[in-house]
């Protein structure tokens, strides 16, 4: 590690100088890891046990209370008195604050401020984390200074400054249209965090028909696009956001093609439907109970990679060609409204994924299981709370959809842009003919399962074990590198140089 | 105005729109099971009456902008507001589709079209006033006698909307008992694209 | 006026069809025109979902529904052939106003 010297000026101000007294900016910044995973625990705790309020308040005081008809929102709703009779007797005094939660609105107004909080939090984390990821893979470090443990606090201090900006609209630009652009891409991303369930109860709305819900969603966000290239009156935002209206709406296509194979796989499109026809454990995950869906589930992966205008199909942002391609004019707040509106549609896309093909919210150990931790405590809370950490909820979910979207970062700093004629080639050549094949055969794979024939159901069972394990394979070979590189890290990655602050 | 407050105006402003569109349309995208009543009451008719406001002061919009990408943004805004009128009548497939379909594909398609035919983003062609008014008139005249028609009409058994059905059902019908125009509509759709294509080919 | 009815519905749709037909009548531009045409077949989809969803009984509930989801991929198919002749009638003319679209006139 070479030490660069700096003369130190006596007059230089230490940069970033803190207002704690020295042993508690020590003792923070030793804590800071176990801090921060406690923070953790504790929303996780926080959210688990409201939803269980939520849940208890709509089905059992609802029902002890006697008055099970009263679910429409403004009548006849019930008194304090019959709200005591209903819980146990030493929490009684919390009825005042129980009493408006019997309100279905205001149980939905909080469920909404929690989506929007979750819908904030995700693409503050993932900017992060995409500057942490590409750094390692540059074989540098990333952010480390703000916040001082590998710069967690890089990502808030990047909001704040962007708010306080200068609000710049260009001076030919039609500024309406400038205002509006960044709200209609943000909306979308945010509704479609209401259909997308992270668990068997905790879903803001369990729609009939969310799966396409949030593909509509993700196709409005085009419209955004469009808008804010056109409304800069910039010949390169224009371009920018042309091709990026044509590539966003041309891979919409083969992800529905794609997203219909689980569909016809399970019978509907309800997403918390598939998630549960899922809950059999590692072999009974819709990528790997057909060899057409499991081909599904890799170019579902492709198509919403250039769908999100991401990884190797970020032409349209390419910041080497286009400047910034539709983003070219906008800075500060809205800026940022785009890249939150991005982050959370990459997560969306990866929690679609993670449920019509991996298991969603269940774990690689069957449902059925659960049973026997339930007859071992008996049906508490407790034996919930251990059945949704072993064997299915929202952890879970939330897991495997980091890791895809962690694959997404992963992908966009190995792999070479690709050239807007090459991505429409992919798509309408490639992919397109590949989806309508797999769909095809899905189907006919799925109509032959139908037909009781002892010889296909041996077929089945077999080329769902020989599917498993090569995913498992694929899982134990990723364990097996990341490992590796992890234990060989020095050798691997050389000199990391690490500038010391003047004075520091 | 405080140069902090400008600031962070528009920060607020897009926080609190996301969250009351999000609610409204969380909201407006039916309760329980599919197949229950739609249930009546006060936040129904609020959520109706709010969201049909905004349809038509977006078809109001439409007309009346000068500017054909404003005009297009209008139409966007209505297309949003009827898929929202179809969430509240419990025919949530339906505004999936509209979505899809209307806002995701037919919008931009426009879109397109304005972009690639137009010379600046400022130029206005007008008809005459006369024109105008003479327009207005019959369509507020047509207006006005279309709502007292519907209004006074009685639907026998139309008093409250009726449950939803299940998107299965819709499958069902399509492909048994309207298996014909399904095919056709197929069909049509493809000689569209090859019409299509042709129209856009470049001259060589 | 509490309890939502068919009529609401439909009331809705004929000021949705009056603001296409205003538009189609005082546009110049074709595709202004276009789109007064895309909400005069909104207004109409929209009552045809309103009927499907309060009149209708039994095996035949959703057929208005179905009717509705062919309109809609008409007018997008409908949509995508005019702007194709909107484009090359910009290419020939090197201008989309449709007063000056004359040619074939008299």
């Amino acid at each position: 590690m070479t030490q660069i010297s700096v003369p130190w000026h006596p007059k230089a101000r230490q940069v970033g100088r803190s207002f704690l007294p020295k042993w508690l900016e020590v003792l923070l910044l030793k804590l800071m890891g176990p801090i921060l995973i406690c923070a953790v625990i504790v929303t996780c705790l926080f959210v688990w046990a409201s939803n269980a309020l939520f849940l208890w308040v709509q089905t059992g005081l609802m029902e002890t209370a006697n008055d099970a008809a009263l679910t429409t929102y403004f009548s006849g709703p019930l008194t304090l008195a019959e709200i005591k009779t209903g819980m146990p007797g030493a929490l009684a005094w919390l009825a005042f604050a129980i009493w408006p939660l019997q309100f279905p609105l205001f149980r939905d107004v909080i469920s909404t401020t929690g989506v929007i909080i979750f819908f904030t939090i995700v693409p503050v984390f993932a900017i992060w984390w995409e500057r942490k990821v590409a750094g390692r893979i540059q074989s540098r470090l990333g952010p480390m200074r703000v916040g001082k443990w590998h710069g967690w606090a890089q990502s808030p201090a990047d909001g704040i400054k962007l708010i306080l900006k200068e609000d710049l609209v260009p001076d030919d630009a039609d500024r309406i249209l400038f205002r509006v652009a960044p709200y209609f891409a943000i909306i979308p991303s945010a509704a479609a965090f209401l259909a997308l369930p992270f668990g068997v109860t905790y879903v803001f709305r369990d729609l009939d028909v969310s799966l396409i819900f949030i593909l509509a969603l993700l196709g409005v966000e085009v419209v955004a696009v469009i808008l804010g290239g056109w409304a800069s009156n910039n010949k390169w935002s224009v371009y920018g956001g042309m091709r990026e209206a044509c590539q966003m709406i041309s891979y919409e296509i083969p992800m529905g093609m794609a997203l219909l194979v689980p569909v016809v796989c399970v019978g509907s499109l309800s997403l918390m439907d598939i998630g549960q026809a899922q809950s059999g454990g590692w072999f009974s995950w819709l990528a790997f109970s057909n060899p057409f869906a499991f081909l599904a589930f890799v170019s579902y992966f492709i198509a919403s990679l250039a769908s999100c205008k991401r990884a190797p199909f970020d032409l349209p942002e390419a910041e080497s060609e286009l400047v910034a391609g539709f983003l070219t004019e906008y800075s500060g707040f809205r800026w940022a409204l785009f890249f939150f509106a991005e982050y959370a549609a990459m997560f969306v896309v990866a929690g679609v994924l993670v449920i019509m093909f991996l298991g969603g919210w269940n774990s690689p150990l069957p449902l059925s299981w659960g049973d026997w931790v339930i007859s071992t405590i008996g049906d508490n809370w407790i034996a919930q709370g251990i059945n949704g950490i072993l064997f299915s909820g929202p952890l879970w979910f939330v897991t495997k959809a980091t890791f895809f979207l962690f694959v997404q970062l992963w992908v966009r700093w190995t792999l070479p842009r690709v050239r807007i004629d090459q991505v429409l080639y992919a798509c309408v050549q490639v992919l397109l003919p590949l989806t309508m094949v797999l769909l095809f055969g899905a189907t006919l794979w799925v109509w032959a399962s139908a037909s009781d024939s002892g010889a296909w159901a041996a077929v089945n069972g077999v080329v769902n074990v020989i599917l498993g394990l090569v995913g498992v394979m694929f899982v134990a070979g990723f364990v097996a590198i990341a490992a590796y590189g992890f234990y060989h890290r020095r050798r691997l990655v050389g000199n990391l140089v690490i500038d010391p602050l003047p004075g520091g | 105005m405080n140069v902090r407050v400008k600031r962070i105006f528009p920060a607020a402003v897009a926080m609190l729109v996301g969250l009351g569109s999000t609610t409204l349309t969380a909201l407006a995208a039916g309760s329980s099971a599919p197949t229950a009543a739609p249930p009546g009451g006060v936040l129904e008719a609020i959520m109706f009456y709010a969201v049909a406001i905004a349809t038509v002061v977006s078809a109001l919009g439409v007309c009346v902008s000068r500017n054909v990408v404003r005009m297009a943004v209008w139409l966007f805004l209505t297309l949003g507001s009827v898929a929202l009128l179809y969430f509240l009548l419990a025919a949530s497939f339906l505004g999936a589709i509209q979505l899809i379909i209307y806002a995701g594909g037919t919008l931009i398609l426009l879109v397109f079209g304005v972009m690639l035919t137009s010379k600046s983003p400022w130029v206005r062609w007008e008809a005459p006033k006369l024109e105008v008014l003479g327009a207005g008139v019959v369509c507020l005249a047509l207006f006005v006698t279309l709502s007292l028609v519907l209004c006074r009409a009685s639907w026998p058994g139309a008093e409250a909307a009726l449950p939803g059905a299940p998107v299965a059902d819709i499958g069902r019908r399509l492909l048994t008992a309207y298996v014909v125009p399904f095919e056709v509509a197929g069909v049509l759709l493809m000689i569209v694209m090859v019409g299509a294509a042709h129209l856009a080919r470049q001259e060589k | 006026m509490m309890t939502i009815g068919l009529s609401h519905y439909l009331v809705v749709a004929a000021a949705l069809f009056c603001a296409g037909i205003f538009t189609m009548m005082t546009k110049r531009n074709a595709i202004g025109i276009l789109i007064g045409v895309e909400l005069v077949l909104n207004s109409t989809v929209l009552n045809l979902v309103a009927f499907a969803c309060y009149l209708y009984r039994g095996a035949g509930k959703v057929d208005g529904q179905i009717f509705a989801i062919f309109v809609i991929v008409l007018a997008a198919a409908e949509a995508a052939i005019a702007v194709g002749i909107c484009i090359n009638l910009y290419k020939n003319w090197w201008t989309v106003d449709v007063d000056k679209a004359s040619t074939l006139q008299g």
